[in-house]
């Protein structure tokens, strides 16, 4: 009902209504949110904003809106629902596919079903994420959807559920930004748009960790200026239910306003409180074991219930000491088949905080150990459990983030060996433990003190389940002239291999050199061409390079050439891939074609072969490979 | 203020609890006792003998056949289903309890809590009438809402009433049930579960 769309391919041009709303998606692992701004009744950094609750299947012909989307997605059996269970207020036909809280509770007893994580799978290089692979183990019969297939559902979800409650206000006609994790990679990034435009729409992408900064802002109703200065360097620590993530945001003063840049930002790290609760419920599952108690899978994922609520418990009040957890029987009898047992104080303090945030020393590293020759077709968990030691790395790493910025030079001495956060802002529902909040907080002040630094302070006020959908809501509001917007330009810079011209030498491969392609901190709607350099590109015959990104490299400008380069100062990247098609030439022909970057307003980086008369064809990031490629 | 003696258990209070509650949702006509005198089941005055022979010469008593809500049982089957899936409280009131320690029934007490608790607060906005501590003294100026708080004990005299609260009520603000699909048969409260 009421959803009447333009075709996703003209929508851009159907945007002639000035759109009454700024929407922010937070497109989560685990769970998704829409939050958004009323433009008409905002003004300034006085933002009037809402969260739109998702009408959802929370069990068969049951419908109930609720404030988060959890991202998963149920493929059911087609005996397995009554006719008309299944459908949504606004479908006028069956859903092939369930999304949300009851494609979670059915995939936990039906997991050959259940499609889950699908945005980690969406950044997993290793594989091809337009295939249909997931569920990974499911059997034959069961028609699989490819990670961006799953995106795409969630996000037209939220796009029907807003078309629903706002029928005066069409989706593709507001102002809408999808927020993804700092860590994606270029052709990450793009997927997540082109999922979008599959639902329909065609968003602005941010970054989760600024999204969390621009909600705080916006929280504070202006009292932000009081809480931060000149020279503060904020770390966002962002721990959500499938993924860690970490930005550095430094604040300048520019023409007398404070302005925040972002600096830094971290590695992809596949670790959030989903794996915390599953660590404590197969432990706790062990002790059960030890004592002759198995459980099936409906018991574990009770159990794995039981232990976020004990964990919470414990992780809330320091003085609580034991917390009970029941699994309740499968069958009817409720009282003879439960099962109980309790987790204690010690064990949460074993588990979670000194398991997942261990006071470690600055110089602590994650460890890593060699994969398996043949590693089985799945995600790519961190090996360290360990969040303070990934922080711990990244700080180490990001030094001289602030090096070549107004108003911090000489702020960084030789002897420092990590950068200084003179504020945290937390992120993510893991933090709603005060004790693990403080747990990070008195590890990073352990460094500071190490290195006579002052302490960091941390940043109260934050939403810690919603932030990221609202301060993505804000954003849209903050860059139509709303309020405050952070800068920073791209987080990386990029290089494509090129051999580089030696004699050849038996048994040695001719070593390779890194050609800058996209200089760090490129502003969005900038476009450069990469001076010099031309590449022969053949018409009709696919073009691949290997590609390089860099979090550290600041100072590489397009064009340069790196012979050397340190062990962890460039990433490996997907292969990118120019086709030129013939367009009127003829195949085979050789044509000259100069590299340009493009910093897009959407929020993504582009790479565009151009040839001398100015035709221009793109290069593809995301190539489709066979899938289990690595 | 007025007798103590044979006070109910906890069990029997919960068990009391939710009978009221169902019977409540279910039963228009009990509801209406619990609201006009509260006390439920023991004082049943008579379900209101539709008054057909004398049309309505006195002005107080309503006249006519008052008329009564039908009760719909839809609503009344989600809540229970929602009940048993959250805190499977159908399981519950259906086992014998003779048999078995306080221990385990103790542990399966604590799923039948939780679960209503968070039935409750998803999907109910429940808050006090009164929001004066209990124990404490009130004063119901005249024209105080009859429904929302009932005098006990030595009731006699005029307003304004001086009292102590002995309870402080509920209201539910807001009630949001999940909506139901057209042929959905919601007297399924749980389907049978068939693990292949």
């Amino acid at each position: 009902m009421n959803d009447i769309v333009n075709n996703p391919l003209n929508d851009s041009l159907d945007n002639t209504a000035e759109p009454r709303y700024a929407i922010g998606i937070d497109l989560g692992t685990t769970h998704s949110a829409l939050s958004y701004v009323d433009l008409q009744a905002s003004d300034g950094e006085q933002a009037v904003d809402a969260v739109l609750p998702i009408p959802q299947l929370t069990a068969p012909g049951t419908i109930e809106a609720l404030p988060l989307l959890p991202s998963f997605l149920y493929l059911p059996h087609p005996d397995e629902l009554p006719a008309g269970e299944r459908a949504l207020p606004w479908s006028d036909t069956e859903e092939r596919a369930i999304a949300g809280e009851m494609a979670r509770n059915r995939g936990a007893t039906t997991p050959i079903r259940l499609v889950s994580s699908a945005k980690s799978w969406l950044c997993h290089p290793g594989v091809d994420r337009r295939a249909a692979i997931l569920p990974t183990d499911a059997p034959d019969e069961v028609t699989r959807v490819s990670p961006l297939d799953a995106s795409t559902h969630y996000l037209r979800h939220l796009r029907q559920a807003w078309n629903a409650a706002h029928p005066e206000a069409p989706f593709d006609q507001q102002s809408v930004t999808v927020t993804i994790p700092a860590s994606f990679d270029p052709g990450a990034r793009e997927l997540t748009l082109d999922a979008a435009r599959l639902a329909g729409f065609t968003p602005t992408l941010l970054e989760e960790p600024q999204a969390a900064l621009y909600s705080w802002i916006q929280g504070s109703g202006g009292r932000w200026r009081k809480q931060v200065a000149p020279g503060d360097i904020i770390l966002v620590v962002d721990v959500g239910g499938g993924t860690s993530d970490f930005s550095l945001i430094a604040i300048l003063e520019r023409d007398g306003k404070l302005e925040p840049h972002r600096v830094a930002v971290g590695d992809h790290i596949l670790l959030g409180g989903d794996n915390m609760d599953l660590a404590l419920a197969h432990f706790v599952a062990r002790k059960l074991s030890a004592n002759g108690t198995q459980l099936d899978a409906w018991q574990m994922r009770a159990l794995t219930y039981g232990c976020r609520s004990a964990k919470e418990a414990l992780l809330a009040d320091a003085n609580a000491t034991t917390h009970p957890i029941v699994v309740p029987s499968r069958g009817s009898k409720l009282i003879g088949g439960s099962i109980r047992t309790e987790l204690t104080r010690d064990e949460v303090t074993a588990f979670i905080t000194d398991g997942f945030f261990p006071r470690v020393e600055a110089s602590a590293r994650p460890t890593v150990r060699a994969r398996a020759g043949l590693t089985q077709l799945g995600l790519p968990y961190a090996q360290d459990a360990a969040i303070t030691r990934h922080l711990a790395a990244f700080l180490a790493r990001q030094a001289g983030a602030t090096a070549e910025l107004e108003g911090f030079t000489g702020r960084v001495t030789a002897d420092h060996t990590f950068l200084h956060p003179s504020a945290v802002l937390f992120n993510g529902g893991v933090f709603k433990s005060g004790i693990l909040a403080q747990r990070v907080m008195d590890t990073i002040n352990d460094w500071l003190y190490m290195e006579g630094a002052e302490p960091a302070r941390m940043l109260e006020g934050a939403d810690l389940d919603l932030a990221v959908a609202r301060g993505a809501a804000y954003f849209s509001y903050a860059r139509r002239g709303g309020g405050v917007r952070i800068r920073g330009g791209t987080a990386r810079s990029y290089y494509v291999g090129v051999e580089s011209s030696m004699p050849a030498i038996p048994g040695m491969e001719p070593p390779l050199e890194a050609l800058c392609v996209a200089p760090f901190g490129m502003e969005e709607g900038s476009e450069l061409e990469l001076p010099g350099q031309e590449f022969g590109l053949v018409i009709g015959e696919p073009v691949t390079f290997r590609f390089f990104g860099s979090t550290t490299r600041r100072q590489d400008r397009i064009g340069d050439v790196l012979e050397f380069w340190g062990p962890d100062e460039l990433h490996e990247m997907n292969e990118i891939q120019a086709t030129l098609p013939a367009d009127g030439r003829a195949a085979g022909d050789v044509v000259q074609v100069k590299l340009h970057a493009l910093a897009l307003d959407t929020g993504t980086l582009e790479l565009l072969a151009v040839a001398r008369d100015g035709q221009r064809w793109k290069i593809e990031f995301d190539v489709r490979t066979a899938a289990g490629v690595q | 203020m007025t007798q103590q003696t044979n006070l109910p258990g906890f069990f029997s209070r919960l068990s009391i609890a939710f009978g009221a509650l169902f019977k409540s949702l279910g039963d228009a006509e009990f509801a209406a006792r619990v609201r006009d005198d509260g006390v439920g089941p023991t004082a049943a005055p008579a379900p209101v003998p539709a008054p057909a022979p004398a049309p309505a010469p006195v002005v107080k008593p309503a006249p006519a056949p008052t008329p009564l809500r039908a009760p719909t049982p839809d609503s009344a089957l989600q809540l229970l289903s929602l009940f048993q899936r959250e805190a499977r409280l159908i399981d519950f009131a259906h086992e014998n309890l003779t048999s078995y320690s306080d221990a385990d029934i103790g542990a399966a007490a604590r799923v039948v809590h939780e679960g209503c608790a968070r039935v409750l607060r998803e999907h109910f906005t429940i808050e006090p009438v009164r929001s004066e501590a209990e124990g404490a003294r009130i004063t119901l100026n005249e024209g105080f809402d009859a429904a929302s708080v009932r005098l006990t004990g030595n009731v006699v005299g005029t307003a304004p009433f001086n009292g102590t609260l002995s309870h402080r009520g509920w209201r539910a603000a807001s009630v949001t049930l999940p909506q139901l699909a057209e042929r959905h048969d919601a007297r399924v409260l749980a389907p049978a579960e068939v693990e292949l």
